[in-house]
């Protein structure tokens, strides 16, 4: 039973996550002509917009932060457009299709983080920072250190996810587009090296702005076409549903009957969530506390719709894709009982876009899933390359003494270097299991960036040294812990038995960057972490009311 | 910030109550947050029953779907929640503390 739970586990955040949008061998598919035309529709506009906006960006500032002019709204679609990767759009519908709620379970599992961020980290994270979290972390601290720990944290966590999203994109594209798996990562990579060099956070913005429009839009119609078929009754398309699948997909399954592992994935996903630093950055982007509240009222908002019309997409694919031949994987049915779908479960919503809409709305839907991919890889870019330029560079190396311009030069070519790092990682990791790539960033983000975030926020007594050792504990613990767990020492190096029961290390490695911190924290009783002490009552108050945050820039 | 601001803004009344306010509903609704969901994630753990039953006899909706739905509405509710009362009263308050000091 347990490890019924644990396969299932891995492959609902393999699913969901996205660590591999479409597992294992992909046939290419014949090339789609639709989709490559409304793709190069997208490209078109969305270059043009990297045009304007590199007319836009002429400091160091508009490249990290779009100058701090983005409205809350626009911050909160933008958010969403972060947040809601091909692979949540493709893997949680295809959840649904496959376990009918234990879907739902998952998408509400990622949604309430949401609320969370809002009260407790995004009113003192725009008052303190100024372009990435390390801002914060190190406002009383000792600069080097800090910055150090939190630049890793943040290059590891997008790394790992930047590898995920890469190599889901280049199996998605492969399958809907026709293109060879190699030609689908170059061009994901160029265009997000495009629109994040010359771009900055203004195009990614706007890129992640579009996308979530457009993704929320066909997600609508698909939808309201199935429900339309119902009568806009849900009664009537569950008992469809369940007459094809049985009535177990209305009931939970063996999702979280472990305890332990439920709470671990709830504290990886809701600190996790709070510690991604592409998530984190887009707060900076709005001109005041009031702007960044908004932005997280939205994003909750059009999430929790997005995850609301991925539950009834996943069901429309029950009712309209598994028992329709054109979709089904005939020659497969010998070997399993049963046709599968074709191209795996996270196909069902590219299926059901086709049986909806015709081969044209299959072609937007397949666009939509390639705008999604660069909207995603290119927030976590500009992410990765604030930490090397601003944090590494700018602060640890120039220790502050950097002209803006300089600054954003340096950015640019971390931008390039990070995207040709993706690429090459997108294609040496093809053949690869990655399942453990996007829990791992999770692990980190939770256990290395969030606890050391939090308390430098709230916590008087944190010192640099607390904070670097606690921060570090982390991070070394989730890392050791996804090695020695069952997927990497089982599934990956082939061992009996996993040495780390237990998928997500989250519970544990939080704890111990908690503990880490406080005990190395109190212990301290050098000058240096009086002083620390001291200044928390100025920090406290700027991150209480805004008094001296950054502004918006003029123009 | 100078020694002189970050005294005035202390002892000020009203950054006493901001804090003391805000603090107080910003946990209190964290509080609940984990509370609805961690019932919800636990439920499924200890009594997936609870929730497979269906909602009235015949039909196959089970009770876990309105309240899977619910706790999606429930998060954005608390948002909506929270961004409205921060973004009146509280920021209310905290204009008037940049006043007092904005001679400083």
């Amino acid at each position: 039973m347990i490890n019924r739970i644990f396969l299932f586990l891995v492959l609902g955040a393999v699913a969901v996550l996205g660590a591999g949008a479409i597992e294992g061998e992909v046939a290419k598919q014949a090339l789609n002509v639709p989709a490559i035309v409304m793709f190069v529709i997208f490209v078109g506009a969305t270059l043009g917009i990297t045009y304007w906006a590199a007319k836009r960006t002429k400091s160091a500032k508009d490249f990290y932060t779009a100058g701090g002019g983005i409205t809350g709204f626009q911050n909160g679609m933008a958010i969403a457009g972060d947040y809601m990767s091909a692979a949540s759009f493709l893997g949680i519908s295809g959840l649904v299709y496959l376990n009918g709620y234990d879907g739902l379970i998952y998408s509400i599992g990622f949604l309430v983080g949401w609320p969370i961020i809002l009260f407790m980290i995004a009113e003192p994270l725009r008052n303190l920072g100024k372009y990435t979290f390390a801002d914060v972390a190190s406002y009383r601290l000792r600069q080097t250190p800090i910055r150090i720990l939190a630049a890793s944290g943040s290059i590891a966590t997008v790394i790992l996810y930047l590898i995920a999203q890469m190599v889901g994109s280049g199996k998605l594209i492969q399958l809907l587009f026709g293109l060879q798996y190699e030609v689908a990562v170059i061009i994901v990579g160029v265009l997000m090296i495009l629109y994040v060099t010359f771009g900055g956070m203004l195009a990614t913005t706007w890129v992640q702005i579009i996308k979530a429009f457009l993704l929320l839009s066909g997600a609508t119609f698909m939808a309201v076409a199935v429900m339309a078929h119902y009568n806009f009754n849900f009664g009537e398309l569950f008992a469809h549903a369940t007459e094809l699948k049985g009535i177990e997909i209305m009931s939970p399954g063996g999702l979280v009957s472990d305890p332990v592992s439920a709470i671990s994935l709830a504290v990886a996903l809701i600190f996790g969530v709070a510690g991604l630093p592409h998530i984190l950055m887009r707060f900076f982007t709005v001109g005041d506390a009031k702007e960044a509240r908004k932005s997280v009222f939205y994003a909750t908002g059009f999430i929790g719709y997005f995850y609301f019309l991925t539950f009834i997409i996943g069901f429309g694919a029950i009712v309209m894709v598994f028992q329709n031949p054109q979709y089904l994987d005939v020659a497969k049915q010998a070997i399993s009982g049963g046709a599968p779908i074709l191209g795996g479960n996270n196909m069902a919503a590219i299926h059901l876009s086709h049986a909806v809409g015709g081969d044209f709305f299959l072609g937007f839907i397949s666009a939509v899933a390639f705008a999604t991919i660069l909207a995603v890889v290119s927030g976590l870019t500009l992410a990765g390359a604030s930490a090397i330029s601003h944090d590494l560079y700018a602060s640890v190396i120039k220790k502050g003494q950097i002209d803006s311009i300089t600054e954003m030069k340096v950015s640019k070519v971390a931008t390039v270097g990070l995207g040709i790092i993706a690429i090459i990682m997108g294609i040496a990791f093809e053949q690869q299991n990655i399942a453990f790539v996007v829990g791992l960033a999770f692990a980190i983000a939770a256990s290395a960036n969030f606890p050391i975030l939090f308390l430098s926020m709230y916590w008087k007594g944190l010192t640099t040294r607390g904070a670097v050792i606690g921060g570090s504990l982390g991070l070394a613990t989730a890392v050791l812990l996804v090695i020695l767990g069952p997927i990497v020492w089982v599934d990956i190096f082939g061992n009996a038995e996993a040495i780390f029961p237990y998928k997500y290390p989250a519970l544990f490695s939080v704890i111990v960057a908690f503990v880490g911190t406080y005990i190395f924290s109190i212990t301290d009783n050098s000058q240096g972490a009086k002083d620390e002490a001291e200044a928390f009552e100025a920090q406290y108050i700027r991150a209480q009311t805004g008094i001296g945050a950054e502004g918006a820039s003029e123009h | 910030m100078k020694k002189e601001m970050i005294e005035k803004i202390k002892n000020d009344p009203n950054y006493q109550e901001l804090v003391s306010k805000r603090s107080k509903f910003a946990i209190t609704l964290t509080i609940i947050m984990l509370v609805v969901y961690f019932a919800f994630i636990l439920t499924i753990a200890f009594e997936p029953a609870l929730l497979g039953a269906p909602l009235s006899s015949g039909s196959v909706t089970t009770v876990g779907i309105p309240v899977g739905m619910a706790v999606i509405l429930f998060a954005f509710i608390l948002t909506g929640i929270y961004t409205k009362r921060a973004n009146g009263e509280f920021d209310d308050l905290n204009n008037k503390i940049k006043d007092s000091v904005k001679d400083l």
